[in-house]
């Protein structure tokens, strides 16, 4: 008698087999539906762009000239906009995960507080828009300013800087933060010195992934009125802006053919500030990362 | 122990970052921005409104930014009815409208004491629009138009207008219903009856989409601003429009100029706050130099200019009022 009967085996695994192939297939090809989606995009981007792409275009204001028209407001207001919603989100957003996730005992309130932060997350950016002008606009008097924009923003991402950060600090193996309590650490001195650290590279990916969300948006923007057309950089918090997103989407709805290329060539900037911030994510989260 | 240094560091660059932020510049310049106020010296000017207008705005601000470059000019363009909800605030100083301000406008201007004036720009012809491939319509009543737009009609194909037409359904392409566009064919054609809605109707608010889905498709129609038309000769044909005298009128330059092309061609507003005009130095001399230069910075948008003499009237009320 055989111990293996490799006919009887070859009859059974060949279905299993084949059906590994299969998923094989269809995981690949819905990888390669975004990447082909993504290369048309690039393609028509930077074949309609490039021509227009120069340095006048990143250091000119509005005009009403196709050839004179340039992004500088919109890449400087776009900029500003988000070195006030990076360290406002940051240490707003971390500081409820470590509460949340360190602090808080687990009842009933916490685990309504939990949902609630997990359904803003998915609330559309318009109702966060609203939200700002009737807080920030008229309620605090902020007026159509940076500051107001900067605030309704920090608002739109919040929620999905909290909902990573958590998830990141939950990933932090219990043994670690064992030992530091048995070596006699405080809480906060677990959380500061042995916590965070490891779960940085989490934090700084949903951070990353939410702040490239604030960079693109444009609805909340234009309901706590960012302008269209400006003429000057907002030399304070209280400053008229604009940011990029509004100045490629008033290009696109021209009628002359020509606003179409200015406007992907505003995309390109758009791009490569997107994956600046990007980078220097990644360099920051490769530094840190592999601690446990 | 380095890591720790650098994490600790960062975090306090932040913290310094958002510190700033928070506080940084503002007590200095919370007098500065009065702009919504009044009798502010600062030479700001803010105008909102039609995204239709704010090319003819744009053009404008522009030029008058290269002479003046120490007023700060922003314009935006939240539409029509978003620029009046400002304006009748008393937030804007102009405020840009593809229609005549509304009813219920005027009564909350009213309230929150706000007067102004009406400044006519432009003008703008509706072009009402079918492919280049479609080959039985030139031109249409205004009843056909009613027909074809109004749901109540109950038209769904192009040979219940005309038995010679093809027994295809029509496919209708309009900007969305918050657009001063929309609001203006209403009150000239649907009459404030329901446009058709379902399937067969596309609603965009971007015009150049209305066009795209246009130009390929023999029985589509549609209608949109004429420099939207003109940059799309190749592919559309724009219809003439029979106002009842048997004679139809396409819209061109000449024909929206002189008045012949009616009823849809639409006046471009501005409104301006006549406080702002009164209180604000830069105001009053914006506007006057937007009546003297409208004309030819409508053109170079593909808007069509006002008679000379219009623009004069409007700028002999403003040097009036601000006397």
């Amino acid at each position: 008698m055989q111990l293996i009967n490799h006919q009887n085996i070859q009859k059974r695994s060949g279905g299993r087999v084949l059906l590994n192939k299969v998923f094989k297939v269809l995981f690949f090809l819905s990888t390669t539906v975004g990447l082909i989606f993504l290369s048309m995009l690039l393609y028509r981007v930077l074949t309609q762009g490039t021509g227009h792409l120069n340095w006048d275009f990143i250091t000119n204001f509005p005009a009403p000239y196709p050839d004179k028209a340039g992004i500088f407001a919109g890449l400087i207001g776009s900029l500003m906009l988000m070195a006030i919603v990076a360290p406002i989100t940051i240490i707003i957003g971390v500081g409820t995960a470590i509460y949340l996730e360190e602090y808080a005992r687990k009842n009933r309130f916490t685990n309504f507080i939990q949902a609630n932060i997990q359904n803003l997350a998915g609330v559309p950016s318009i109702v966060f828009g609203l939200l700002g002008l009737t807080f920030f606009v008229y309620l605090f008097q902020m007026g159509y300013t940076l500051i107001a924009g900067g605030l309704t923003m920090s608002l739109l991402v919040l929620p999905v800087i909290v909902v990573a950060a958590q998830e990141a600090l939950r990933a932090v193996p219990n043994d670690v933060k064992e030992a530091s309590y048995g070596m006699g650490a405080s809480k906060w001195q677990t959380v500061l010195r042995v916590v965070l650290p490891a779960a940085l590279p989490g934090i700084l990916t949903g951070t990353i992934l939410s702040l490239s969300r604030a960079i693109g948006e444009t609805a909340p923007l234009i309901i706590v009125g960012a302008a269209t057309a400006i003429y000057s950089i907002p030399d304070s918090l209280l400053s008229k802006y604009t940011v990029m997103p509004i100045q490629i989407y008033n290009w696109t709805g021209r009628p002359q053919e020509e606003w179409q290329l200015v406007a992907a060539a505003g995309i390109i900037v758009l791009l490569t500030v997107l994956l600046l911030m990007n980078a220097i994510a990644v360099w920051i989260r490769n530094k840190f990362q592999n601690r446990y | 122990m380095k890591r720790l240094k650098t994490l600790v560091l960062f975090s306090t660059m932040m913290l310094v970052f958002g510190a700033l932020a928070a506080c940084g510049n503002a007590p200095s310049d919370a007098s500065k921005d009065n702009s919504g106020g009044g009798e502010s010296v600062s030479g700001s000017i803010v105008i909102d409104g039609s995204s239709t207008v704010f090319p003819i705005m744009e053009a404008l601000t522009y030029q008058y930014n290269q002479k003046n470059p120490e007023v700060d000019v922003t314009v935006n363009s939240s539409g029509s009815g978003g620029g009046f909800k400002k304006f009748t605030r008393g937030e804007t100083d102009l405020s840009n409208a593809s229609r005549p301000i509304k009813e219920e406008e005027k009564q909350i201007a009213k309230e929150n004491g706000i007067e102004y004036k009406e400044l006519e720009l432009a003008k703008d012809g509706l072009s009402v629009v079918v492919s280049k491939k479609n080959d039985f319509v030139d031109s249409l009543t205004i009843e056909q138009l009613q027909k074809i737009f109004r749901a109540e009609s109950g038209v769904t194909k192009w040979s219940d207008i005309n038995p010679e037409w093809p027994d295809e359904p029509i496919k209708i392409f309009s900007p969305g219903h918050d657009s001063g566009t929309f609001d203006y064919f209403n009150e000239v054609i649907l009459e404030d009856k329901p446009m058709k809605e379902g399937q067969n109707t596309t609603l965009s608010e971007d015009d150049n989409m209305l066009v795209r889905g246009i130009k390929d498709n023999p029985y589509a129609i549609g209608y949109f601003g004429y420099a939207y038309y003109a940059e799309n000769k190749d592919s559309l044909k724009v219809l003439g429009i029979d106002n009842g005298e048997g004679k139809p009128v396409k819209p061109t330059p000449e024909t929206i100029k002189s008045g012949e092309y009616t009823p849809l061609s639409r006046p471009l507003f501005t409104y301006v706050n006549l406080k702002s005009l009164k209180e604000k130095q830069q105001v009053a001399d914006f506007v006057k130099f937007t009546l003297k230069n409208a004309g030819e910075a409508a053109e170079q948008v593909g808007y069509v200019a006002l008679p000379e003499e219009k623009y004069q009237q409007q700028l002999d009320m403003i040097k009036e009022i601000t006397k």
